[in-house]
């Protein structure tokens, strides 16, 4: 039933390209997208919440042999409600902010297909469907990041998005041969029946392309490109939607598709994840541009996802099962609860950039006052994201941790070894993004106006302000009430790791319990309980006992305030510290000073440079080789006719020596 | 044996261990040496605790010559050593505080894993990790004496070492007195020609830096 | 009717930890003095002080916004709550499974997050140099910190701190990894608490200043809550070394009364003992260099994970 919802976006996208100039499209588009994405939501949550047994469509379409297989299972329904939230908000959001878009006739055609394209992913269940809706998914997104092709930016950040997103797709597609073997079982359910050759290199395979996509370290360099040139509502789907859909591929083929696992898959994912959290957040820490740091958060959460996938599979394959779930159910939530907060963050600052002009946040400051509501919906946003009690982004960490905590019974060394290492990393992550949004909010949104056009920004939209009100509800419900969520996930539990975490809504008072209720358990609704009564009864006493007098004055700042706004702290100020003690490692930041001798009219200069170490490590001899090889074969392209003909001779030769010889 | 003498020997084990890497983290000449004399302090204690546990008495010479003779003579001759040479009070690393711990961190986890895959699982328990705490600890002595530019806390690691094998030999029964008595003495030994060396490149070069010798030697880059 | 009890002992909690905070600063703050050989202020002060402060005009500046205004509230609120937590002379506190020690740091990681968001609201570079130091070495305490409940965790079975306090004085002994993570436990309390070697809560000199960077445009009511909030942090970790590491004298579950007053009086010593030997660190220790701060966390970030590290490998250690 839900396929008949991704004909009617196809459709709405056809409407788009036919209705480009008329004022009334942009709101019709993205309306029609909205109803068709809360009804997906619908019919998703009925079948999660009701714990109903698959179901499968077969369409006609596609190869004449094996047609297209469709199937809505738990996991694809849980998935599916992540990305019919994500690409609601986004829809709402767009009413509003679609208006202010310069050429929607770049943007409008290929925004439902792009919604039509994650939604048939996560419900495909062969593998050709699946691929194809990948591209499908990849095309729509590079052609709305290439949307604004004006700025040179987005054109080079285009291109490195869709090469990466080639070479992904194309290492899928050797993962999914493997899967089907030599009998060419192309449909999933072959595949969970058969076993793979060499499953090993079909989870590298899989780790490799569904990682790329979703945004693990090494191959993330296209996402802080990518990102931030799509327009805003785009970049909130890009970030919460899309990587999330790569880590539902990634979670398909690993957990059930691929057979049994082996230990040390796990102990690859655990590095992976680890890495990219820890190096996507200190990277967030250097922008300026907030798009831009808010992709690197995404790398972030998705290395946090990661580690807890690595866990999964770690328990998996020793046979832990109950072990297993926690730590599936903890990175599974955390995929949900960042694609909350994350679409948060990305409209917010897409409102930011429709107010203001600008992505800079050292050019900000101030805007609390001009635009109250988004402020304070974005600080919602940015408590979330920084793991902070009673809020959702605590209970999946909290999770998370708690599956390290049983990591001890893993009898092989190195997953002993490595599992505190990646708790240890875990920790230090999380401490860096709330570091890293204290900056982000305190610079942009605190403090005084920078430039004068910030100055005269003026608030959103109210259907803006109705998507990120929206997402921020649902971040505070599921951090107050999370066992409701752990036991939707439960059938997702029990299908790929065998059990599933306890009843959460049988617990008292409804705390979530991991393990057993006498170890640990938490709750967020009576910590929110708690710290509402506290404040009242705070407020209560100081209004009764303390004097209630306020007096207006210029600010103290040690008897020397500045009127001047430039004497602020700026990001790159802020961030200074911890560029001096992490950076220097990572980044190899380096920090010159000029200074003109005393009595010189020349301002000191203040230079510091990062240097992107895994560009340069990886990506840049790559880069070198392909060039050097493409140069020498290019002389392929200027021969004479006798030179091509002697060429197809030896090669006809060469194909008779072979059958000669073979034979 | 109770599990609590276990305990103890555990603790103090791991003990020396937290004081090797206090030993890592120090950058200065005077808190090294007394962090030194503290590592010696607690060899002695742990020796004097396996000479109680296992009831073997001559263990308590060991435990009297590590307190009296590292604890207290070494440390005073270097910090005279150091005050008359004029050496740099400050210690500077290859690599700097925070990847050394890691590096520290890293060996711990080795030598861990070592210990516990070379020995057959049918001995007590307690003991192999001792061996493996003892085996760390020589692990951080040698870590600091590369991970050093300065000759004065290159000895200390070099000595630091020494502790780690003492440790180990205590900690399994029936080490002789005899190989304690010549291990101290080749200790005092290395010590003055160390100490004769410091004198006579310090009085050619003005300096005991190692990189700055090796400068002179023309093998830096 | 045990839920009665169990709300009231819960409410005792509450209000012990607010009224001891104040007296245990006072405390520290007299010690201190007589050790350097002064006579130094009454114990009570802080106690004069709070009241002078609330009684005062709170003068705010022209562009404070109203995050500025409910800062405050918000980092008392929270700071409380985590303090409510820990078990001080008790261990059946009703509401002690509401959150666990990964809780009890997170909600000081709250406070710290709108202390820091305060620090910059007035767009001085006082306040954007407290912020940003905070942040810094909060991203090496926080890590710190977990590491050592991880430690605690692995030893005990649980990350609850009403169950830890229960099995460890029968059950751990002496052990390797409680030594390390006591000592890490020392030098992050001494950081999180801005006290002598990272930060020094006696002066407003803008080399020495980290928290008072941060609140130096609160006045009045605002800045009593903020002091108050201080203590009861200071408070907090002080209770937390207490209940992991000297876990006796606490009432188990359905005592009587004179087990309750017992718990008291072992709780009000121990919190001296405890405010004695931060006297002792912070008079025989100079105050770092901000750059070596976080060499000194980085130091007790690893014991954590040291002692994590060989939980992993083996239960005896």
């Amino acid at each position: 039933m839900a396929l008949w919802g991704v004909a009617v976006l196809l459709g709405a996208a056809i409407l788009g390209t036919l209705l480009q100039r008329a004022g009334i499209a942009t709101r019709l588009v993205y309306g029609l997208c909205l109803a068709v994405c809360l009804a997906i939501l619908g019919i998703a949550a009925w079948h999660l919440l009701l714990a109903a047994g698959p179901q499968s469509a077969q369409l006609p379409i596609g190869l004449p042999w094996t047609g297209a297989h469709f199937r809505l299972d738990a996991l694809s329904a849980f998935f599916l409600v992540l990305t019919s939230l994500g690409s609601a908000a986004a829809s709402l959001f767009a009413i509003g902010y679609g208006a202010h878009e310069p050429s929607p006739g770049r943007v409008l055609p290929f925004y439902p297909v792009f919604l039509a394209g994650m939604t048939l992913v996560v419900l495909a269940a062969d593998a050709f469907s699946f691929l194809l809706s990948w591209e499908l998914m990849s095309l729509a997104s590079w052609a709305l990041v290439v949307a604004h092709h004006h700025e040179a930016d987005n054109t080079r950040a285009g291109y490195i998005y869709i090469l990466m997103a080639s070479f992904g797709t194309l290492t899928l597609l050797l993962a999914f041969g493997l899967l089907a073997g030599p009998d060419g079982g192309y449909t999933f359910e072959a595949m969970r029946r058969a076993d793979p050759a060499i499953p090993g290199l079909v989870l590298i395979l899989a780790l490799i392309g569904a990682g790329s996509k979703a945004g693990l370290a090494p191959l993330h360099v296209w996402l802080p490109l990518a990102h931030p040139a799509a327009p805003s509502h785009v970049s909130a789907l890009m970030s919460g939607v899309m990587t999330k859909v790569a880590i539902y591929g990634f979670v398909r083929v690993a957990f059930e598709l691929v057979g049994e696992p082996s230990w040390w898959w796990s102990m690859i994912i655990l590095v992976v994840g680890s890495v990219s959290a820890v190096l996507g957040v200190l990277s967030a820490l250097m922008q300026r541009d907030l798009k831009r740091l808010l992709a690197f958060s995404t790398i972030e959460n998705v290395g946090i996802v990661f580690i807890g996938l690595g866990l999964a599979l770690a328990f998996k394959a020793y046979g832990m099962a109950a072990a297993a779930a926690l730590a599936l159910t903890g990175a599974l939530l955390h995929a949900f609860n960042h694609s909350l907060f994350k679409s948060l963050l990305f409209l917010g600052s897409g409102a930011v950039l429709t107010a203001t002009g600008e992505r800079d946040i050292e050019k900000l400051g101030g805007l609390i006052k001009r635009m109250p509501l988004t402020a304070f919906l974005m600080l919602g946003g940015c408590l979330a994201i920084s793991a902070l009690p009673p809020l959702n982004g605590f209970v999946s960490e909290w999770l998370t941790f708690q599956a390290i905590l049983l990591s001890p019974q893993l009898p092989q060394w190195g997953l002993k070894l490595l599992a505190p290492a990646a708790g240890a990393m875990l920790a230090l992550a999380a401490a860096l993004s709330a570091a890293c949004f204290v900056r982000a909010y305190g610079i942009a949104f605190l403090g005084r106006p920078r430039t004068p056009e910030v100055a005269r920004a003026a608030e959103t939209d109210r259907f803006s302000l109705a998507a990120m009100a929206a997402c921020l509800a649902l971040c505070v419900i599921a951090g107050i009430l999370p066992g409701l969520l752990i036991d939707a996930l439960a059938p997702v539990a029990l299908v790929l790791t065998g059990a599933r975490m306890p009843v959460q809504t049988t617990v008292s008072w409804l705390s979530v319990v991991p393990v057993a209720e006498s170890r640990s358990s938490y709750n967020g609704l009576l910590v929110l309980l708690f710290i509402t009564v506290s404040t009242l009864l705070t407020i209560e006493a100081v209004h009764r006992y303390a004097s209630r007098a306020v007096r207006r004055g210029p600010a103290w700042d040690c008897g020397f305030p500045d009127a001047n706004p430039a004497t602020q702290y700026t990001a790159d100020s802020f961030a200074q510290p911890i560029r001096r003690v992490f950076g220097e490692v990572v980044f190899q930041a380096r920090e010159q000073v000029e200074m003109p001798p005393p009595g010189a009219a020349q301002p000191a200069r203040l230079a510091v440079t990062l240097r992107d170490l895994v560009w340069e490590l990886l990506y840049a001899p790559i880069n070198a080789g392909l060039a050097l090889a493409t140069d020498k074969l290019n002389h392929l392209q200027f021969l004479t006719i006798r030179k091509y003909l002697s060429l197809t001779f030896a090669a006809l030769i060469g194909l008779l020596l072979v059958v000669a010889i073979w034979r | 044996m109770s599990a609590h003498s276990f305990d103890i020997a555990h603790m103090l084990a791991g003990g020396l261990v937290l004081v090797s890497f206090l030993l890592l983290y120090q950058d200065r000449m005077f808190a090294l040496l007394n962090v030194f004399a503290l590592h010696a302090v607690v060899l002695s204690a742990s020796v004097a605790w396996q000479a109680y546990v296992q009831d073997a008495q001559h263990l308590y010479v060991p435990a009297a010559i590590a307190l009296v003779l590292k604890a207290i003579v070494i440390p005073v001759a270097l910090r005279r050593v150091v005050i008359r040479l004029g050496i740099h009070r400050t210690i500077e690393n290859v690599a700097g505080i925070g990847p050394t711990m890691l590096a520290g961190m890293g060996l711990v986890g080795l030598s861990m894993v070592v210990m516990l895959k070379a020995t057959s699982p049918s001995v007590d328990p307690l003991a192999r990790e001792d061996l493996a705490l003892a085996l760390s600890v020589i692990l951080l002595g040698l870590l600091m004496m590369v991970s050093r530019r300065n000759a004065v806390s290159q000895i200390v690691g070099f000595m630091s070492l020494e502790n780690g094998l003492i440790l180990a030999a205590t900690g399994a029964k029936g080490m002789p007195l005899v190989v304690e008595i010549s291990i101290a003495f080749s200790v005092l030994v290395a010590f003055i020609v160390i100490g004769v060396f410091l004198f006579r490149i310090r009085e050619r070069f003005d300096t005991v830096d190692l990189q700055a010798l090796d400068e002179f030697r023309g093998e830096r880059r | 009717m045990a839920l009665i009890v169990g709300l009231f002992l819960q409410g005792v909690q509450m209000l012990l930890v607010l009224a001891v905070a104040p007296l245990l600063l006072g405390f520290t703050r007299t010690v201190k003095a007589r050790m350097l050989r002064r006579r130094g202020p009454p114990v009570i002060q802080p106690y004069r002080d709070l009241l002078k402060l609330i009684r005062k005009e709170a003068v705010i500046a022209d562009n404070a916004s109203w995050l500025f205004r409910a800062s405050p509230y918000m980092i008392f609120a929270a700071t409380w709550v985590a303090a409510a937590l820990v078990p001080t002379f008790a261990t059946d506190l009703p509401f002690g499974w509401v959150g666990d020690l990964i809780v009890i740091t997170a909600l000081i990681g709250s406070a710290r997050f709108f202390l820091a968001l305060a620090g910059m609201d007035i767009g001085t570079s006082f306040g954007g140099i407290g912020s940003s130091r905070e942040m810094l070495f909060a991203s090496l305490a926080e890590p710190a910190m977990i590491m050592i409940v991880f430690t605690v965790a692995l030893i005990a079975g649980s990350t609850q701190l009403s169950f830890i306090a229960e099995f460890l004085p029968d059950n751990a002994g002496l052990r390797v990894s409680l030594g390390m993570a006591l000592v890490a436990l020392i030098i992050v309390a001494v950081a999180e608490n801005a006290r002598i070697p990272v930060d020094n809560p006696a002066t407003h000199l803008e080399l020495t200043m980290v928290h008072e960077a941060m609140v130096l445009e609160y006045s009045g009511r605002h800045l009593a809550m903020i002091e108050l909030a201080a203590a009861v942090k200071l408070l907090l970790y002080v209770s937390l070394i207490a209940c992991i590491f000297l876990p006796w004298g606490l009432a188990p579950a359905g005592s009587g009364v004179l087990a309750y007053a017992t718990g008291i009086a072992a709780y009000v010593g121990k919190l001296l003992a405890g405010g004695f030997m931060l006297v002792l660190i912070e008079t025989s220790i100079a105050k770092m260099r901000v750059f070596r701060v976080p060499q000194l966390l980085g130091a007790a970030l690893m014991l954590g994970l040291l002692g994590t590290l060989l939980l992993f490998v083996s239960r005896s250690f």
